[in-house]
């Protein structure tokens, strides 16, 4: 297919049709709104099933039950609409059906803006509603990007019957880039032998997560947490940048990570030995390639639209084995390549340390910056 | 003990059975409880109309959680109010499946408020029965929307007072109201004349949905006697007595179309 | 001349919750309280004749217990 100029959310919008989305039930939300009104007219155009829910609460729960019978559905809201969703993904996740959701993050906590950020990083990644669970969840950094994950987001919902996320941000959303969509995949509906369907010619099924019986809840969650260690095995993603000789690594993912890759470019022209890792499966995350990194890097530098969330997870990863530093821009102040290069340069420059508290260094710089 | 004829107990002439469409399990209702009457209204409509294998059940959160282990057909399992909104989501993408939601009167009027009133505001072809009894049973017996003024309940220990927890919730008047309806209707489960009005009606609105003629809901005025602290017996003529002049038995929305079916 | 019915209350599902019994119109239901169902609860049966069949008990049967026998008596003919 051709290349064309796209705004973030018509192509990922436009990206999950190709990918043979059936369902589709959402509310409108800054800044995704784009992905409904999309779908609203490009579902019914093939017959497809678009819904305008009441609120993303009601929305989670179509997707729910659009879920059980098998059809590839979807949803997308951002931040504050995703909390709202929090019930209905637990539930979900408990019932074991596939599904694929987008958030297109905002600043906040609360009602906070309509300017990217990457706040719900903990919330995605650690499942966000109540009980043990863990989706998938994918980040891309480009429009292009974003059309790719979506598709295989679709695939890895049903391979795993998981939910699988793309996490994304506003900036993500509404930029414009040239890129491609994949050629439009003609729905086909597969003879699951979970599906709730209505039982022709076979006995009855139920879709349900409950389990009264605590050992059967615990078989079940058992079962969960092996499924996810499988998924842990096949289909971390990520991407590296300079790093075969990097002293100090910057990790960073979608729109952090793409900005402090034109900071680590920078870097590299001024001689610095600086890589970049930008993860693309946030769950399951990386670490082996940072346990490896943190045998040879000095130092780290995580760059991250918030206070600092998957910053836990590159500690976790480096085992103090290196120093770990932070930037954060929080509240939907999207950082710009000298910021992140500023803090590379003052990293190559001063002595680092594995004591001390990365993201209360970093709280003390920006707050003696704003006086 | 009666004396058995042999003659009479024969296949022909047997004019009553247990529905095909309940599995063997015998309900964890209580004893008396109108759930089970409902159920079985339910699954006989099922049985006549034929679309037991083609009909798939959204279960509530309340009493009836279980609901999915008495019918022998397809089911899934809804959040607490959210029927309305997962039968929509399965309607949409099985059209020609037969979808129905069973919810109670926390589940339909408290939480689930948006979502019923707006399946029914999009005409959603789905058919809900509403299973009014004015308390919450599952839980022990609160105070439900549709509680009576003055009726004690656990969080109403003084009786409902108006002035303070407000007044009961007609739904069946309100959903009424929605052009997308079909069919809505109130019943009563209190007598075996009012029993059989509540098949008809059920019936009807299964009717409804399956030749396309928009939301169907039957609100059936319900006992519950282990929280209300009567016998069932007395339950049912505490419906009769003070639930019907508070939720009037009869037909709030009957399309054309929905009256001029015959079957 | 009425009709003769008979009614078999399954043991498995009766709760012994006696609606049939107050809306039986011959007054022919009660409780057999010299047995118990597994669950523990006194099944409803016919304790004396009269049944005719009505079905009454199994439309108010909240567990779908009952299953229900009426012969048909067939009308003598015409200037019998």
């Amino acid at each position: 297919m051709a290349r064309q100029l796209i705004k973030g959310n018509e192509a990922m919008a436009e990206a999950a049709v190709r990918a043979g989305l059936e369902a589709y039930f959402g509310y409108p939300i800054t800044p995704q709104t784009e992905i409904l009104e999309h779908l609203s007219r490009r579902l019914p155009e093939l017959g497809r099933a678009f819904v305008q829910a009441e609120s993303e609460v009601a929305a989670i729960n179509m997707v729910y039950g659009a879920a059980c019978t098998g059809v590839r559905v979807m949803s997308s809201s951002s931040s504050p609409g995703v909390s709202l969703m929090m019930e209905g993904i637990s539930y979900i996740a408990g019932t074991e059906v596939p599904c694929v959701l987008i958030n297109v993050m905002r600043g906040g906590p609360g009602l906070g803006n309509i300017a990217p950020a990457q706040g719900d990083y903990f919330q995605a990644v650690y499942g966000g509603g109540h009980g043990d669970y863990k989706p998938i969840v994918l980040a891309p950094s480009t429009v292009q990007e974003s059309i790719d994950l979506t598709v295989l987001a679709f695939d890895l919902a049903e391979k795993y019957r998981a939910i699988a996320m793309v996490l994304t941000d506003g900036s993500l959303g509404q930029m414009m880039e040239p890129a491609e969509l994949p050629e439009l995949r003609p729905v086909v509906r597969k003879d699951w032998d979970w599906a709730v369907t209505g039982a022709m010619g076979r006995p009855r099924r139920i879709l349900s997560s409950i389990y009264l019986e605590p050992h059967d809840e615990e078989i079940t969650n058992l079962r969960l947490m092996k499924r996810w260690f499988e998924i842990e095995k096949h289909e971390v993603r990520y991407k590296e940048y300079y790093l075969d000789d990097a002293e100090i690594v910057v990790v960073g993912f979608g729109t952090a990570g793409r900005v402090a890759l034109s900071a680590v470019r920078e870097a590299r022209q001024m001689g610095l030995k600086v890589g970049l890792l930008r993860p693309v499966t946030l769950s399951p995350f990386p670490f082996h390639v940072l346990d490896e990194l943190s045998k040879q890097a000095q130092g780290f530098l995580v760059v991250e639209m918030n206070t600092g969330q998957m910053l836990n997870d590159v500690l976790l990863a480096v085992k103090g084995r290196a120093p770990v530093e932070f930037y954060g821009r929080p509240g939907g102040v999207v950082p710009f390549a000298d910021e992140i290069l500023a803090e590379i340069q003052r990293m190559t420059s001063s002595p680092l340390s594995v004591a001390g508290d990365p993201r209360k260094a970093w709280l003390e710089r920006m707050l003696a910056a704003a006086k | 003990m009666a004396t058995l004829d042999v003659e009479i107990v024969k296949p022909e002439n047997q004019v009553y059975c247990r529905p095909h469409s309940f599995t063997d399990f015998s309900t964890h209702y209580c004893p008396g409880c109108t759930h089970g009457v409902a159920h079985r209204l339910i699954a006989e409509a099922l049985d006549e109309m034929g679309v037991q294998e083609r009909t798939i059940g959204v279960a509530p959160v309340g009493c009836s959680v279980f609901a999915y282990n008495y019918f022998d057909v397809d089911f899934v399992e809804a959040a607490h109010g959210r029927a309305p909104a997962m039968a929509t989501g399965i309607k949409r993408v099985l059209p020609d499946r037969v979808v129905f939601t069973y919810q109670g009167d926390g589940d339909l009027a408290s939480i689930g408020m948006a979502e019923i009133m707006h399946a029914a505001g999009r005409g959603e072809n789905i058919t809900v029965i509403f299973i009014n009894n004015a308390i919450y049973g599952m839980t022990g017996g609160q105070m439900a929307p549709t509680t009576l003024p003055g009726q004690k309940t656990t969080s109403s220990p003084l009786g409902r007072d108006v002035e303070l927890q407000g007044y009961p919730l007609r739904m069946s008047e309100m959903i009424a109201k929605m052009d997308g309806a079909g069919y809505v209707v109130r019943r009563s489960l209190h007598d075996p004349a009012n029993i059989r009005k509540a098949k008809k009606a059920i019936r009807t609105a299964f009717e409804t949905q399956v030749r396309g003629l928009g939301f169907s809901m039957v609100e059936l005025l319900s006992t519950c006697p282990t929280n209300w602290g009567i016998t069932p017996i007395d339950a049912l003529k505490w419906v009769e007595t003070n639930m019907v002049p508070v939720f009037p038995i009869g037909d709030f929305k009957v399309s054309s179309a929905v009256g001029d079916l015959r079957f | 001349m009425p009709a003769k019915g008979w009614i078999e209350v399954s043991d498995q599902y009766c709760k012994g919750c006696e609606l049939c019994i107050s809306a039986c119109p011959q007054g022919v239901i009660e409780l057999d309280m010299s047995r118990l169902t597994p669950k523990g609860y006194h099944p409803a049966h016919l304790f004396k004749d009269g049944c005719t069949g009505c079905a009454i008990c199994a439309l108010v049967c909240p567990d779908a217990a009952i299953t229900v026998y009426r012969e048909v008596v067939k009308a003598a003919p015409a200037g019998a």
